[in-house]
């Protein structure tokens, strides 16, 4: 009983709260919809109101689905392999790479597709960097690894900090919204759903060489696993899964970190059920918290990083207490 | 075996073999072979290079010189996964970062026997229980890990190296934490192990129970020498004050050779 957890029952249960929370935050808002012009909408009628559910809030919830789920991908392969539970996808500086990208094109007054592209730019080249550093002599430990990510992080958030006090004001909140994570300007969002679907397939295979991982590098190695190989493979999978995420929706906090946990404490520490757990909840999870920032103070919006801490903190911490009485 | 069969391979042979860490060569021209049904005991003062010895044996790091073989092959001849089958190590320290149930520890020594896309099976399970039962901890099976006692945790490492179920066992230093009626509880079930065709090499600080339990040692002086042989002629008073800086005398209590610090 032990071996298996419930695949059959917590996978498919997450999908449908995914699913529900998707059909929830395309009929939620100013021009409220209800379940018939939802169906007439995604069905392709040509209304006003479908028009608003497909055009502009399909989009954002998809692309707040494929966000979550991929920075919770991230933040449990990061978990892994830096056998560390406190990391999250940005401990090693992806996400201030594609800040300091990002924020340098929107100070400069570039549009936001140009920002979205320095956005990547500076994620990959972040990622490239702690590499490049944590690898030069040859050694590659968890404990290296971790400490230059953690200055070229430092190191991107003074550069950060030094082109918010340096911007033209009118410039200050497209920057700061974009810093604390908004899903209202994602336009593109399907192909991040399918690099999401990809990442997960292709992680499942190595799902159990990172269960001997997460248990040890040298017991590891001598299970046979290539453990050399898999830490680079996880790396730069899931330093490309929040590359994207990043540039998609921004620096959303808390989902990366608490989703993994969330799930490992309601299923256990197998990842070959974690991982696509992690993506359905993480998915659900920040939609429920996008279609929530939109509501609770409408018709002001909150940013959504805001709506993750307030609902991810104390059910986390509720967890916890439960499962460590 | 009729006397004309050829004498099988060795289970782990080593030759020439020369180990540099640290910018110092810690053993050079150690020669040993180790037939199934064996126990060596690897002996020496802190940092004269027992782990690295056991983990080149292990053949987890080149050796400075030499040759290793496991059942007549170099380790560069076989997978690390087909490795992995043949021999089991048994790190000295035991990291527990991640919560997980001791039976999905103890299962984890499955990892080389089961496919790439397939999931452990009712077969593996029951080894692990077995595993676990002979390490005496079956009742703790579906207990967090985190929330076990030193000596425990070790014992669950060590049902993790007995579900593997390898030809040769190398241990670095099995008795950590373990109290004195589970150090000889398990140093016999490994005996037990090895009268069953296995072969075990064990990272010991204790000369006493390396006297008892090997039918070979290696003594690394820390200072590059080496004596390897059998474990009754390796273990003398003199040899023993020169590897660890500190006069010993022998003496036999109830049959069992004893070292006592002078």
């Amino acid at each position: 009983m032990a071996a298996r957890p419930p695949v059959v029952v917590v996978l498919p249960a997450l999908l449908v709260a995914g699913l529900a929370a998707l059909a929830w935050a395309l009929v939620s808002g100013e021009a409220r919809a209800d379940w018939s012009s939802l169906l007439a909408a995604l069905g392709g009628s040509a209304s006003f109101d479908a028009t608003v559910i497909r055009e502009l809030r399909l989009p954002r919830a998809v692309a707040a689905y494929a966000g979550g789920g991929l920075l919770a991908v991230a933040g449990a392969l990061m978990q892994v392999l830096l056998r560390n539970p406190l990391a999250d996808p940005y401990v090693l500086g992806v996400s201030g790479g594609a800040a300091v990208g990002a924020l340098g094109a929107l100070s400069i007054g570039l549009s936001t597709v140009v920002a979205d592209a320095a956005a990547f730019t500076g994620a990959l080249a972040a990622m490239l960097l702690v590499f490049g550093l944590a690898r030069g002599d040859g050694s590659w430990t968890q404990t290296r690894l971790l400490l230059t990510g953690v200055i070229v992080a430092a190191g991107c958030g003074a550069v950060v900090t030094l082109m918010l006090s340096m911007a033209h004001d009118a410039r200050v909140h497209s920057m700061l919204f974009w810093l604390m994570g908004d899903a209202s300007a994602a336009g593109r969002p399907w192909p991040a759903l399918g690099l999401l679907a990809l990442a997960v397939l292709a992680c499942l295979p190595l799902a159990r060489d990172l269960n001997v991982l997460a248990r040890g590098d040298l017991g590891a190695r001598a299970l046979g696993v290539a453990v050399d190989r898999l830490r680079v493979a996880i790396y730069v999978l899931a330093s490309l899964l929040t590359a994207t995420a990043v540039t998609m929706i921004g620096t959303v906090g808390f989902v990366g970190l608490i989703v993994p946990h969330l799930v490992r404490l309601a299923i256990g520490n197998d990842q070959r059920v974690l991982l696509p757990a992690s993506a359905l909840a993480g998915g659900a999870l920040l939609v429920l918290a996008d279609t929530a920032a939109r509501l609770v103070l409408s018709p002001l919006q909150l940013p959504v990083g805001v709506l993750t801490a307030l609902i991810g903190v104390p059910v986390f911490l509720f967890l916890l207490a439960r499962h460590y009485r | 075996m009729t006397p004309g069969d050829p004498k099988p391979a060795p289970l782990l042979e080593a030759e020439a073999l020369a180990l540099f860490a640290g910018g110092r060569w810690l053993c050079t021209d150690l020669a040993l072979r180790l037939q199934a049904g064996e126990c060596l005991a690897v002996l020496g003062p802190n940092g004269s290079g027992k782990t690295t010895l056991l983990h080149t044996l292990a053949g987890l790091r080149d050796p400075g010189a030499g040759l290793i073989r496991l059942q007549g092959c170099g380790y560069r001849e076989r997978s690390p996964r087909a490795t992995a089958r043949l021999r089991a190590l048994l790190p000295q320290i035991q990291p527990e970062q991640f919560s997980c149930s001791v039976i999905e520890a103890a299962l984890v020594g499955r990892h080389p026997h089961v496919g790439r896309w397939a999931w452990e099976g009712r077969a593996d399970i029951d080894i692990a229980h077995a595993a676990l039962a002979r390490v005496g901890i079956d009742r703790l099976a579906h207990r967090d890990v985190l929330s076990l006692s030193g000596g425990e945790r070790q014992r669950v490492a060590i049902a993790a190296l007995l579900a593997q179920q390898p030809a040769l066992y190398l241990l670095d230093e099995p008795l950590n934490h373990l109290d004195l009626r589970f150090q000889i509880q398990i140093l016999e079930l490994f005996r037990a192990l090895a009268r069953d065709g296995a072969g075990v090499v064990m990272v010991l600080h204790d000369i006493n129970l390396a006297a008892r339990f090997a039918d070979q040692a290696i003594l690394l002086d820390g200072r590059g020498g080496v004596l390897a042989g059998l474990a009754r002629e390796v273990l003398q008073p003199g040899r023993l004050a020169d590897a660890f800086g500190h006069p010993l005398i022998r003496a036999e209590v109830d049959g069992h050779a004893v070292f006592v610090p002078r």
